[in-house]
């Protein structure tokens, strides 16, 4: 008996963008993240949340690559969740991360914070691809 | 997007600084600059007042972090005016409500540094 296949995730639409690696551009990828969480009518804390973990993906990106120009966001909406990515284009200053002590080394409270506000956060460090982070907030109403 | 900064003296030794506005990693170099100028006087007891602040990152926690060690090297002390709930969460996510002192009102927050 062969195993029914996984019912595909339907895409409600997916938002790119590409910001200046600099502080002065981090606020307009977090009004991006307001736009794009209200239009995913999520609640104004989690739309708070959003922009905060967002803010703290690019401001960790900006202060530990180096070489890096530009910052590129992409937000991909299923009616389950919010997927968010967001990765440098340059080096980073950081060796590849993973085990138990992953948090102190690749950003401290900042990454603290975006663990604490998303459900499920992945954090890639390549040195010679750069630095990227992957966020997803879940729908809950 | 900016941030507002005021300094005034108030009673005995203190200083208050009022902040308007969101503190990021643009803006909170302006607000480390009157932190650490007041400290940097020998003004080691202050109120940060953080009714008028929207929004506040990492790189803001990180400077407020910064100055209370400062001043708490010198027997002084920081506290915080903060009605905003989601600044109040971001304190109580990092476990930061435990190290300074967050008050709805100035005049508590003055009251509890003497």
């Amino acid at each position: 008996m062969m195993n029914a296949p996984e019912p595909e995730v339907q895409s409600l639409g997916a938002v790119e963008l590409r910001i200046p690696a600099r502080a002065e551009w981090v606020a307009v990828a977090r009004l991006a993240a307001a736009a794009v969480g209200s239009r995913m009518r999520f609640s104004v804390d989690e739309i708070d949340d959003l922009k905060l973990a967002i803010a703290e993906a690019c401001t960790n990106i900006i202060q530990r690559s180096e070489g890096i120009e530009n910052i590129d966001i992409r937000w991909d909406a299923t009616a389950s969740e919010l997927r968010v990515s967001v990765s440098g284009d340059g080096r980073s200053k950081l060796e590849s991360v993973k085990g138990a002590d992953e948090d102190q080394r690749v950003g401290g409270l900042g990454v603290f914070l975006i663990r604490a506000l998303m459900d499920t956060v992945e954090y890639d460090v390549d040195q010679q691809r750069g630095a990227r982070l992957v966020m997803i907030k879940h729908v809950t109403s | 997007m900016d941030i507002k900064v005021n300094v005034r003296e108030s009673e005995g030794d203190a200083y208050v600084v009022d902040l308007s506005g969101e503190i990021d990693v643009y803006t909170s170099p302006k607000v480390k600059d009157a932190i650490t100028e007041l400290i940097d006087q020998g003004h080691y007891n202050l109120v940060i007042n953080l009714e008028k602040v929207r929004y506040i990152d990492s790189t803001g926690l990180g400077v407020l972090i910064g100055g209370l060690k400062r001043v708490r090297e010198h027997g002084g002390s920081v506290n915080l005016v903060c009605t905003n709930p989601q600044i109040k969460k971001i304190f109580d996510i990092t476990g930061l409500v435990k190290i300074f002192g967050i008050f709805d009102d100035e005049q508590s927050a003055m009251k509890a540094l003497v």
